[in-house]
């Protein structure tokens, strides 16, 4: 009997079969045995190389110094993603009718819509806006953090649509958001000492630590000077932009050197305008996303 | 075992024949001729079993509620399912295919390695297929020898005819295999109706169209030529097979020196059983003759057996000269010697093992599925900015927190935070005020994520990191999760 022999057809002592033949090489007593394909195999590898040949006449193919071979089909795949986009931009047509046709207060009434809006202006944000309030939109010192539930210039749907519309201290555009603060220290409108006493008594009504003796004297600085526009809570008024100045959100740093640096010296930030530059559906996308980042108001 | 036979080696074989240096050989067309015995009619009854499963199957309808689909059987690309009558699998759970197709592996090492390719010989669609098509062949051709002449003939009107019916029905075969297929993976009834009134997406009818051709053409016209040179299998045997491993044999201690029944009559001394009267060559459906020893070519179909059987039996000689057994059993027969008893050889421990660790992971597989959850969630702490100061002074943290419903029909389920003091949940986008707990939403069979935020007074938070749990019930009752995310506070 024999052993499991996987060898086609060698069965040693099978009659008139004496194995698979040789091919004639032999090193070192080693033989090599034949065991021959059938011929289609042959067939079918000449059939791949004639796809070939007919792959590069119809398809780009060949890289060359200036430039790849085009193929006669004229296919190429930077077309066949503009086509994907095309499609892709039909589908959304409906979303961006609606979110075009709706009156901005209303946004937030049509979950889908409003759904749709948001991830527009998800990757919008990524584009114009990251540069300076950063890619998650939490800001940074001068740069205010769109993710809290503190809106100086309001944080409602028709409130952030108008700023993103017509910025804030921007040149040029009629309805931009205009606040000034003067230089107290700088323009010499206020005493070392007064500026000193009201630095203090900002971080008194800001619940920090602070000189009681030093804030008492600069209570009446900030009557006279700073609450026509603060308030005389401290607490900000939205119609000049000025910000509330009793809670825990600074825009250029709550702790003494920064609050007297601002008094000193003031701040102006600036934010473009972008009507005109987007969009209105992209503005409006830009205005739910902001929206949804803390709850707006 | 394999590599420590108990065999005799092999008898020094004559050196090989240099060969004709032809790298290439010419098909040797096989027609093969039909026979009846036990085996046929167990391959005739594998054939209509399997056949029968792989057409009916995606017929067959399982009540999943007013959300699922209701195909028992459904693999569903475009919505990522699986559905496996009360079964559903998930994309995340893929696992469980994948422990099915290891099972899948082990069972063919575990029958390969106790009775051979009997999944070769059997059950292996190829060989169903193909044993299909040769019938269609003989009912329209005729048998073997018929076959040959016609073949041989030049062509006529009369073979035309047979030939192009032939194809006919080859290919109508072919295109309900292909159109059976295509159901596994859609609505059957809608497709079917797609289907004839041409309104089907593309890929149905192109993948109908491959597989006509795939099924017509390895079926038809290629046969062995797929076992012998196309499939891996047969290659991987020599490492699953050994000399415990039942497999067709011919007895040649017995068979051989082969003469006419004449020529035993006159000296029964000098002859064997074998009369040389290739019976068993003929039937072979890959042409070759198992009387030169286990080949790779041979899918053990078992049909020379029922061929050799006939003969012996018209001979009035012992059956099986021909048969299953064992290399060592062949052995220990041609000796005289006893053979240990049939379950003894079957249940080796090569054979125990296999077995064992297949059903260990089918167990493991059923208490996985028994246990699994009706429902997940995932929580995911938002990086950018990980936290936010609100003006009264409260940190806040958002989540992404995806929420998992298996179940047929939308649910809500109930979220609440604990672990901060004063902790509270909200959603920015509806805008409610923040509160202990949130009444969300899930759609049936599916997952639905939100963005939410927590926020908790800054006096409860004592570390920069602190552990917050998220409570998940589902407000139908069935169902509840807990887990744990971090929260995070400026450094202080
Ligand atoms: S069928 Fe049986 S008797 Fe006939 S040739 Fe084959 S082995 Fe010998
Ligand atoms: S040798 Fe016998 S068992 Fe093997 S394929 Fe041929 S007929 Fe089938």
């Amino acid at each position: 009997m024999s052993k499991i022999d996987t060898q086609q057809n060698a069965h040693p002592s099978g009659p008139g079969n004496a194995g698979p033949g040789t091919t004639g090489h032999e090193w070192d007593g080693i033989q090599e045995l034949n065991n021959p394909l059938p011929r289609w195999w042959l067939w079918i590898f000449y059939a791949t190389i004639v796809f070939a040949a007919v792959w590069v006449v119809l398809y780009p193919a060949i890289p060359l110094p200036g430039g790849n071979t085009q193929g006669t089909l004229g296919y190429s795949s930077r077309a066949d993603v503009e086509q994907q986009m095309q499609a892709l931009d039909a589908q959304r047509d409906a979303a961006l009718k609606g979110i075009e046709a709706i009156a901005i207060e209303d946004l937030g009434k049509d979950p889908k819509l409003l759904q749709a809006a948001i991830e527009g202006g998800r990757s919008a944000f990524k584009v114009h806006c990251v540069q300076c309030h950063g890619s998650g939109a939490a800001g940074s010192t001068g740069y205010p953090n769109l993710n809290d539930d503190d809106w100086m210039w309001g944080g409602d749907y028709a409130s952030i649509y108008r700023t993103i519309q017509h910025g804030i201290r921007q040149p040029g555009d009629d309805e931009t958001h205009q606040s000034v603060m003067p230089a107290f220290g700088k323009d010499g409108l206020l005493q070392p000492a007064e500026i000193a006493s009201v630095t203090e008594y900002v971080l008194a009504i800001s619940g920090q630590e602070h000189d009681r003796a030093l804030a008492a004297r600069g209570a009446p600085v900030f009557e006279q000077q700073c609450a026509s526009c603060h308030g005389a809570d401290g607490k900000g008024m939205r119609e000049f932009g000025s910000p509330n100045l009793t809670d825990a959100i600074w825009l250029y740093g709550g702790d003494r050197a920064s609050i007297h640096n601002t008094v000193f010296y003031a701040h102006a930030g600036v934010m473009p305008s972008w009507k005109g530059r987007l969009s209105d559906a992209t503005i409006r996308k830009l205005t739910a996303y902001v929206h949804s980042l803390g709850g707006g108001e | 075992m394999p590599g420590k036979t108990l065999l005799k080696p092999a008898p020094a074989a004559p050196p090989p024949p240099a060969g004709d240096g032809s790298l290439y050989k010419k098909r040797v067309k096989v027609h093969p001729k039909s026979v009846e015995g036990p085996f046929r009619r167990f391959k005739w009854i594998v054939l209509f079993l399997t056949l029968g499963v792989y057409y009916i199957t995606p017929w067959l309808r399982w009540d999943r509620g007013e959300f699922s689909p209701d195909q028992a059987v459904l693999v569903d690309l475009a919505n990522r399912r699986f559905y496996f009558g009360p079964i559903e699998i998930w994309p995340q759970e893929f696992y469980y295919v994948a422990g099915l197709l290891i099972m899948a592996g082990l069972g063919l090492f575990l029958i390969t390695t106790t009775v051979g390719r009997a999944w070769c010989g059997y059950a292996c669609p190829q060989t169903v297929w193909t044993d299909l098509y040769m019938q269609v062949e003989r009912w329209i051709e005729g048998d073997r020898n018929a076959r040959m002449r016609l073949d041989a003939a030049p062509m006529s009107a009369g073979k035309f005819a047979k030939r192009f019916s032939k194809h006919a029905v080859w290919l109508l075969i072919a295109v309900v295999t292909g159109g059976a297929w295509v159901f596994y993976f859609a609505d059957a009834p809608t497709l079917l109706k797609q289907l004839l009134d041409g309104s089907a997406p593309f890929v149905a009818y192109g993948s109908i169209a491959l597989l006509t051709f795939t099924t017509w053409s390895l079926a038809g016209l290629m046969r062995e030529q797929v076992c012998t040179y196309m499939c891996p299998w047969p290659r991987i045997q020599s490492a699953m097979l050994d000399e415990d491993s039942f497999i067709v044999t011919y007895k040649g201690w017995r068979g051989e020196q082969r003469g006419s029944a004449k020529a035993k009559l006159a000296q029964p001394d000098s002859f064997g059983d074998c009369v040389d009267c290739m019976a068993c060559v003929n039937v072979c459906p890959t042409g070759i003759d198992i009387r030169n020893g286990p080949q790779l070519e041979c899918i053990t179909c078992a049909l020379c057996i029922d061929a050799c059987n006939d003969v012996m039996a018209k001979l009035g000689r012992a059956p099986d000269l021909i048969g299953y057994t064992t290399l060592k059993r062949d052995e220990a027969e041609s000796k005289g010697q006893p053979l240990e008893p049939m379950w003894k050889t079957l249940l080796r421990p090569r054979a125990l093992v296999y077995f064992a660790v297949w059903a260990a992971i089918g167990i493991f597989m059923l208490v996985l599925l028994a246990g699994r959850s009706q429902m997940d969630i995932s929580i995911l702490q938002e990086r950018n900015p990980i936290y936010v100061q609100l003006s009264d002074g409260d940190i806040r943290n958002s989540y992404t927190v995806k929420l998992l419903n298996k179940q047929g029909r939308p649910r809500e389920f109930q979220l609440s935070v604990s672990g901060l003091e004063g902790a509270l949940l909200s959603n920015p986008v509806t805008g409610e005020e923040p509160a202990k707990s949130l009444r969300l939403p899930v759609r049936a069979d599916g997952v639905d994520s939100y963005r939410l935020q927590v926020r908790v007074p800054l006096r409860s938070i004592e570390a920069e990191q602190s552990e917050i749990r998220f409570e998940v019930q589902a407000v139908d009752g069935d169902g509840d999760l807990m887990k744990t995310a971090r929260f995070t506070a400026p450094a202080r």
